[in-house]
């Protein structure tokens, strides 16, 4: 039955996730006063990628070729750490809310390698870019992480998933965290995944010798992570309690209140791509900078109990 | 004086812990430098290498189990005079003569803060042995504790390697032969952290809690100027040896974590710091071993540790690539690899310890935290660069080119290493509870009632809020959802594949001139961090007539700091002190009877008067 449970836990996340980045792109287009493409067009994409011919650079060794498959399965696991619907199991004891840190990070090293691997200075200017973007990500992530579990004396995920009540410290760590998840989800005013500009790309640039089925995988888990980031992100700023299955009519409304708020941070998302200009790579530094005193803050909340 | 010697040794869980951790590395480092020192060496020097080696090995092994404090210098000045020979082994280098040189001359100054802390010592407890010294030490005042403290860090920090008492470790390191490299960066510099555990927090017994706190201060500025210099070096063991210094960084907060939380009475924290430093220990001796003997593969195969001229080598070397990437990942804290386990819990005790302190001291634990975190992304990008550049696209130069494997014993060193390090990955319930004994016994406290599985890291102070670790099911999922993609990739599309050139946007004959460089690499972070690291430019043109550039030279590079400001400055004073003195030498007789004059009548002055 858990086993169930989370397998279907991965099959939602596997479904839903790309219609995130669809929403935001329609979003954005709307605001534009564009038509922009359907919301369904990243199932389209993935679809079509799976039907076209791969191209492998003839320079690239096995690390190319298992990256693909490294990435997916290392953002799934972080997805099955994420506590959708709450229920004991023993899932949850493969590891912890710091566990996902390096769960993220072990698909982006091999993505970093890949992209080193076929030898085009395009991969390697985004395999640099994108270490060193990730690697200021992560102490303000860690501190996310920890002025979150200052309130509730553990870093099990399924610990805060929980009712809590909206803190000044849990509102400021949500910012913190909305910094950090445009970096990794690489957005506007970070990255940017519209372009192929090889100035400015980032992500991109990682995985431009991918093709076919294999960049629809990297694509894949890139959906997957950023539906994962936005769960956390709404899970602190907007807490919920999950209903016990009796009551039907409480089921329902937990289940759109549940979709709202996604919804929300979604929306959110896309005004800021819209709002704001791309940065020079060097200023990425002061936005991570900021997010990581923007989670010191959060720390220094939590720890006055405000 | 001499009478109450006695050369009994130690055979504590502490001591048996390192003994453990020298002999891991010890022998598969020795079993690789059997075709290593082939060829490399001539027939004599190969068997003065295998006596300086177990004179090595066996100095470590009596540092860590002699039971008084005058054996403890005796195979301290051994093990580092040994290891001195072994750096300037390869001695038709210029740069080895030097590297020894600021070696040994940096070694002598933490032994001469040893020799006066252990002076001390001896003066309140008139023995010299452990435990007489440790039951002395109760009656010790605060201040001379507090000062025998200070002499301790000062001189084990500077084998240990701590900022700003590193400046040795990237000369010393990288110049001896590799499996040397890989037993001083695994193994001796943790007679250093053995030694802090051993007469800090076992015989001195901390209670200030500023003990803690400074090394925790220490730490954090080690592991991040380590990483940021190893993010700058290309020189492949000078890379790995500012790692260590990164390393013994991650050690060290477990280490002042563990000391800050005796002091504060927390003993269940204790122990669980000292677990996560001690498995941070031996998993760095394992992957920074194993690493060194990849990087010695790699030397041996191609002839230059520079990796701006390496690359593709994981086409010609596909074994040693692959002991690479395991090392590259444990070191980098990828799950399910031992680094992550330890780096896991190391800034899982941040958190834990957070829980249970009070005020500042909560976010000063969650800035160490995130600290370390900001390490370990830092070290994941290095390595990203160390493996990439190394290993992966075209060659850049014929050295790489032509690389073949490496023979069988140097394999088999490397497996070995490399298999440990998923072993200590994914056993790591059993080991921390066997950690627990060493770390109960280090400081004395009773920790058989703790329960340390890693399954159930239950707290004490919160029933019911549990922290779950298992890096079995961790790796098993992954590799389910590994095969099950790779099933749907099978399956399901169209299964042309075609191996075609790297897009190289319609210009002809993309080569490695046009790949992505180490220095390249690290311009983003070199940008960054620039405030510290200070860079600066060379450039210059070489002229054929006034008006053609033939061609153009461009260097770029980065200031040390503590080499400029503190090592410099300090050498220049003895230098210059040494050069006045040398007035007083001119080389006369008459002058010289004339100073045998003065001093005997000074004497005589200072006799009949005092």
């Amino acid at each position: 039955m858990k086993i169930i449970i989370i397998i279907l836990q991965l099959i939602l996340f596997i479904i839903v996730a790309p219609i995130l980045s669809g929403l935001v792109s329609k979003i954005k287009n709307n605001i534009r006063l564009r038509k922009g493409q359907s919301i369904l067009q990243p199932y389209y994409n993935l679809a079509k990628l799976f039907f076209k011919d791969e191209v492998v650079s003839e320079t690239a060794s096995w690390i190319f070729r298992i990256t693909p498959f490294v990435v997916i399965s290392s953002t799934l696991v972080a997805a099955m750490l994420i506590p959708v619907v709450i229920l004991p199991s023993p899932i949850y004891k493969m590891g912890d809310f710091l566990a996902l840190i390096f769960i993220f990070a072990l698909g982006r090293f091999f993505l970093a390698l890949s992209a080193l691997d076929t030898g085009s200075s395009f991969g390697g200017m985004g395999s640099s870019r994108e270490m060193f973007i990730s690697s200021l990500v992560e102490p303000a992530f860690c501190l996310v992480v920890f002025s979150i579990s200052l309130e509730f004396g553990s870093t099990d995920i399924s610990a805060f998933s929980g009712i809590h009540a909206v803190s000044v410290s849990s509102t400021v760590a949500a910012v913190a965290l909305f910094l950090v998840t445009i970096a990794e989800t690489s957005r506007i005013p970070v990255d940017n995944q519209e372009t192929h500009l090889e100035l400015t790309m980032v992500h991109e640039a990682m995985v431009l010798e991918y093709s076919g089925k294999r960049l629809a995988l990297i694509e894949m888990s890139s959906y997957i992570k950023q539906m994962i980031l936005f769960f956390l992100i709404a899970q602190i700023i907007f807490p919920i309690a999950q209903p016990g299955l009796g009551n039907l009519m409480q089921l329902v409304l937990w289940a759109l209140w549940y979709l709202a708020r996604i919804i929300i941070i979604v929306i959110t998302v896309a005004l800021v791509e819209v709002s704001v200009a791309k940065m020079r790579l060097f200023r990425v530094a002061d936005f991570l900078g900021f997010a990581f005193v923007l989670g010191v803050i959060a720390t220094v909340c939590a720890i006055l109990g405000v | 004086m001499i009478g109450n010697l006695n050369f009994t040794l130690l055979f504590d869980p502490l001591s048996l812990f390192f003994i453990l951790v020298i002999f891991v590395i010890s022998v598969p480092s020795a079993i690789y430098s059997v075709s290593y020192l082939k060829g490399e060496y001539s027939f004599a020097k190969i068997i003065l290498a295998w006596i300086l080696l177990l004179v090595f090995v066996l100095s470590m092994v009596f540092v860590v189990t002699v039971s008084n404090i005058l054996a403890f210098l005796a195979f301290w000045e051994i093990m580092s005079l040994v290891s001195y020979f072994l750096v300037v082994f390869d001695a038709r280098h210029e740069k080895s003569i030097q590297a020894g040189m600021i070696y040994i001359v940096m070694t002598h100054i933490g032994t001469a803060f040893l020799i006066a802390a252990f002076m001390l010592m001896y003066k309140y407890a008139h023995s010299f042995d452990f435990l007489t010294i440790k039951n002395a030490c109760q009656t010790m005042p605060l201040q001379t504790k507090n000062i025998v403290f200070l002499l301790l860090l000062a001189g084990f920090g500077t084998k240990a390697g701590i900022v700003p008492l590193h400046i040795w470790l990237p000369y010393a390191h990288p110049q001896a032969p590799s499996h040397i490299s890989s037993i001083m960066s695994g193994v001796m510099i943790k007679t250093a952290i053995y030694g802090i555990v051993r007469f800090v927090i076992f015989i001195l017994c901390v209670n200030s809690s500023w003990w803690g706190v400074l090394i925790l201060v220490l730490a954090v500025i080690s592991c991040l100027v380590g990483v940021i210099y190893a993010l700058m070096e290309h020189d492949i063991k000078r890379l790995l040896a500012y790692h260590s210094v990164e390393n013994i960084g991650i050690i060290l907060l477990g280490i002042g974590m563990a000391m800050f939380f005796i002091s504060l009475n927390l003993p269940y924290l204790s122990i669980f710091s000292l677990i996560a430093a001690l498995y941070h220990l031996i998993n760095h001796a394992i992957f920074k071993g194993l690493l060194f003997l990849c990087a010695g593969s790699v030397y041996k195969a191609t002839g230059t540790r520079d990796i701006e001229k390496l690359g593709g080598l994981i086409k010609s070397m596909p074994q040693t690539a692959a002991y690479f990437l395991l090392g590259a990942m444990a070191i980098s804290a990828l799950p399910p690899l031992n680094g992550f386990v330890s780096e896991w819990l190391t800034l899982q005790a941040f958190f834990l310890g957070a829980f249970n302190v009070m005020g500042g001291a909560r976010l000063f634990l969650g800035i160490c935290a995130a600290m370390l975190a900001l390490t370990s992304g830092l070290a994941a990008a290095c390595f990203v660069k160390a493996f990439g550049i190394t290993f992966l696209a075209q060659p850049r130069s014929r050295y790489a080119k032509d690389a073949k494997e490496v023979s069988l014993s140097m394999k088999i060193g490397m497996l070995f290493l490399s298999l440990l390090t998923v072993i200590f990955g994914l056993a790591a319930a059993k080991i921390i509870k066997l950690l627990a004994i060493v770390a109960g016994s280090a400081t004395g406290i009773d920790s058989s009632g703790m329960i340390f599985s890693i399954n159930n890291l239950s707290l004490t102070l919160q029933a019911g809020k549990s922290i779950y670790l298992s890096t079995p099911l961790l790796a098993l999922v992954l590799i389910i959802l590994g095969i099950a993609s790779f099933a749907i990739y099978k399956l399901f599309g169209t299964a042309k594949e075609i191996i075609y050139k790297t897009w190289d946007c319609g210009y002809y004959k993309l080569d490695s001139r046009n790949e992505y460089t180490a220095t390249a690499f690290s311009k983003p972070f070199r940008i960054a961090f620039s405030f510290f690291l200070m860079p600066y430019r060379k450039t210059q043109k070489i002229r054929e007539s006034f008006y053609h550039v033939k061609s153009f030279a461009y260097e770029t590079h980065t200031t040390l700091v503590f080499k400029k400001y503190i090592y410099d400055p300090v050498l220049a004073l003895v230098f210059g002190l040494a050069k006045s003195m040398r007035r007083l030498q001119p080389g006369s007789i008459h002058l010289y009877l004339g100073y045998i004059f003065i001093t005997v009548l000074l004497l005589i002055i200072f006799m009949h008067k005092f």
